[in-house]
């Protein structure tokens, strides 16, 4: 009995998606695969990321799809839940390869899940175009069949560095005299940002006095900001995810630390100026996007438009913005969709060869791969809480307000 | 190595900075205390080690942090998760721990844990895996050039934390039901035998100590920062106190959670804020070594 009606299920579930199909105006299918965090500790972000994905393939669809050998193709990405655990994410890898068959993949959630899932994808010779895995050990592996939308880790907040030295010489003093205090986690993403913040530091010759790894159940960093507090540093660096972003933000105001320039990561996903409020204030945040910097391409628009078109896809979205995940991942499918189409193949070979070779400016910024596998054409940027609002203070070149320096 | 020497002798030249280790210390000890507190209780009474100790702070957290999401004060939290995690308690009882209690150590200490993967998920699938507290909007004491300073906030949670310890050791000391749980606790079937329902003290013990955790997250919630996940960070310092001061010692139990507050601040200082919590499970390791040597001292027959 239980045997008949789940097979009458199978059929009409088999039957609904042949007329879907037929709808859909006889365009092909490109399937892709992807294992990602829904549930677990990273599932904020790999919803972001998964909504990110099927928004992008919406608007290809909606824009005559992908153009292969004069047929049109339309995307379709298989996910798995990985629970936010890196050997979980390794098996789904597997599974999509070995049984679903999917010969692309789209990258999951962290630097972490992206390192456990790459070592598969390279096995198998399958291109998988990621955009939420930063970590710069992902890049000197050698692997041939990753591409990074994003940029490294170790770029999140090294412009504050420099920031920090062009103060110093707007005060007639020498960049050597700044003294920089350190917070990152202990895990792979946030050791990258202290690297690239302490190898920019050397460059000027200035003094690391503070350099403490933050334990990954944090909840309190008192002992690190009494010593910030004795030491008196000129810039003070916080990474640690959106626990470190809250924690540094609730104790810096309780205990009225006092220092010029704070940078940390992870201000948007922690929502500071929401819980916060003023206390908030004047933090520099590191970002891979932002809606209101000059970038555009054809299929999304302007970097503001995609803010919109996103939102009014996904509602939910209304009320805050939309975070930098959501726009790297529609970037993501956007480099596929362009890479097929100068391919002119679905030869996984052939496409790989067209990633190479990309070279586009996009709503996200400019997209163009290093041998590695990263992205090398796109800046990160540093916005200043000011009043509540995220405003673009670095580079330069986008910079739409100026730096509040020192903060107070 | 030259980076804690560094940090000694910022202690020498700044002793005033001991003052607010030892207050920082005291302040998250109380906590801690308090999770351990309800832990020695349904260790003591039950015989079950709760792995998910950890796993009702963070629900009480959420549930005070969901009351100010709705609009209510946010000193409300305290006792609406107290009660609210008391019934969550109750529930976890009667579907799980009663089933476990006469089991033996392993049967329990699995049970648990399972509650504690459970609870971590459910809490991650109602309200998202993003990091969340409440902010009371007091302000901050601020003594001896802003060295030490004492938020408003952090005082009325550690002041709550007392308050509802004192009121569980009268309780068990005067009233009926207290009377019974330490009967249970001494001899559950001498107990039973003098009409005790030793049914019923269990389910009032196990929530009770849910409603003493949730009462602590909704204090931690307050002044610190709550997480689905976090819960095993109060459950590792709620064993290694209970195990530090033994069971049935309700007073050693405050002592001790106050003692690895400032223990841990101190190793937080001078090796680094990485080595917080190992210096947690480090003292764990000291004090079981001290207990092995005081026994063999004094060995007694065998059984």
């Amino acid at each position: 009995m239980k045997k008949t009606t789940l097979l009458t299920g199978l059929l009409a579930g088999s039957a609904m998606l042949i007329s879907q199909g037929a709808l859909a105006a006889s365009c092909g299918e490109i399937v892709i695969g992807s294992a990602i965090s829904l549930t677990g500790k990273y599932a904020t972000n790999g919803v972001h990321a998964q909504k990110g994905y099927e928004y992008a393939i919406t608007k290809i669809r909606e824009n005559g799809g992908v153009k292969v050998g004069g047929k049109c193709y339309n995307f379709k990405v298989i996910y798995y839940d990985d629970e936010s655990k890196g050997d979980r994410g390794a098996t789904l890898a597997e599974r999509l390869i070995s049984q679903d068959k999917v010969q692309y993949m789209l990258g999951p959630y962290s630097s972490g899940l992206t390192k456990a899932i790459a070592p598969i994808t390279e096995k198998y010779q399958i291109p998988m175009v990621e955009a939420e895995g930063a970590s710069r050990s992902l890049f000197n592996k050698g692997y041939k069949y990753l591409f990074a939308v994003l940029s490294t880790s170790e770029q999140y907040l090294a412009s504050a560095v420099s920031l920090a030295a062009e103060k110093a010489k707007e005060q007639g003093k020498s960049p050597s005299s700044v003294k920089v205090a350190i917070a990152v986690e202990n895990d792979p993403f946030s050791l990258d940002i202290r690297a690239g913040v302490s190898e920019d530091a050397a460059k000027f010759g200035m003094k690391v006095v503070v350099d403490e790894k933050l334990p990954r159940d944090l909840s309190d960093m008192s002992a690190i900001l009494t010593k910030v507090k004795l030491l008196k540093p000129d810039l003070l660096i916080v990474s640690g995810h959106s626990k470190g972003a809250a924690t540094a933000v609730r104790q810096i105001k309780e205990q009225n630390i006092k220092v010029p320039m704070i940078a940390i990561t992870h201000c948007e996903a922690a929502d500071v100026t929401g819980k916060f409020g003023d206390a908030a204030n004047d933090f520099l945040c590191s970002t891979q996007w932002s809606e209101t910097l000059a970038y555009k391409d054809s299929l999304f628009g302007t970097a503001a438009e995609y803010e919109i078109g996103f939102k009014n896809a996904y509602p939910e979205y209304k009320a805050k913005k939309v975070p930098y995940q959501t726009a790297q991942a529609t970037a993501a499918v956007y480099v596929y969709k362009d890479a097929f189409e100068r391919a002119n193949s679905l030869d996984k070979e052939k496409v790989r060869d067209a990633l190479t070779k990309t070279d586009m400016q996009t709503f996200y910024g400019g997209i163009k791969f290093s041998k590695a596998g990263n992205n090398i054409a796109k800046p990160m940027v540093l916005r200043q809480i000011q009043n509540g609002e995220y405003n673009v203070v670095a580079p330069s070149a986008f910079a739409s307000h100026k730096l509040n320096w020192p903060r107070n | 190595m030259d980076q804690v020497l560094s940090n000694l002798s910022l202690l020498l030249e700044f002793p005033i900075v001991n003052l607010k280790i030892i207050l920082d210390g005291i302040m998250i000890g109380a906590l801690f205390a308090l999770a351990a507190y309800g832990l020695a209780l349904v260790w003591g009474v039950m015989n079950v080690k709760n792995l998910a100790q950890g796993d009702f702070v963070i629900a009480g957290g959420y549930v005070s942090w969901w009351l100010v999401q709705h609009g209510f004060p946010a000193l409300l939290g305290v006792p609406a998760a107290f009660i609210v995690m008391w019934g969550i308690g109750w529930v976890a009882y009667k579907l799980v721990i009663s089933r476990v209690i006469e089991r033996d150590l392993f049967t329990s200490l699995l049970a648990t844990f399972g509650l504690a993967i459970m609870l971590a998920q459910i809490m991650n699938l109602l309200f998202g895996s993003d990091t969340q507290s409440v902010d009371l909007g007091y302000k901050t004491l601020y003594f001896f050039d802003g060295i030490v300073n004492i938020p408003i906030a952090k005082l009325i949670g550690v002041l709550m934390a007392a308050a509802l310890a004192t009121g569980v050791i009268i309780f068990m000391k005067t009233s009926r039901m207290g009377q019974a749980i330490r009967a249970t606790a001494q001899d559950a079937r001498a107990a039973r035998v003098m009409g005790i329902d030793t049914e019923k003290v269990y389910a009032f013990t196990f929530s009770l100590n849910s409603a003493i955790c949730g009462a602590a997250g909704a204090i931690i919630v307050m002044v610190w920062v709550i997480q689905p996940f976090y819960g095993i960070s109060y459950a590792i310092r709620a064993f290694v106190i209970v195990t530090a001061a033994g069971l049935g010692n309700l007073p050693g139990v405050i002592a001790a959670g106050l003692g690895i507050g400032v223990f841990e601040q101190y190793g937080a200082h001078i090796f680094g804020i990485s080595y917080q919590q190992a210096i947690a499970v480090l003292l764990l390791l000291l004090v079981l070594i001290f207990r092995l040597i005081q026994q063999r001292r004094n060995r007694q027959v065998l059984k």
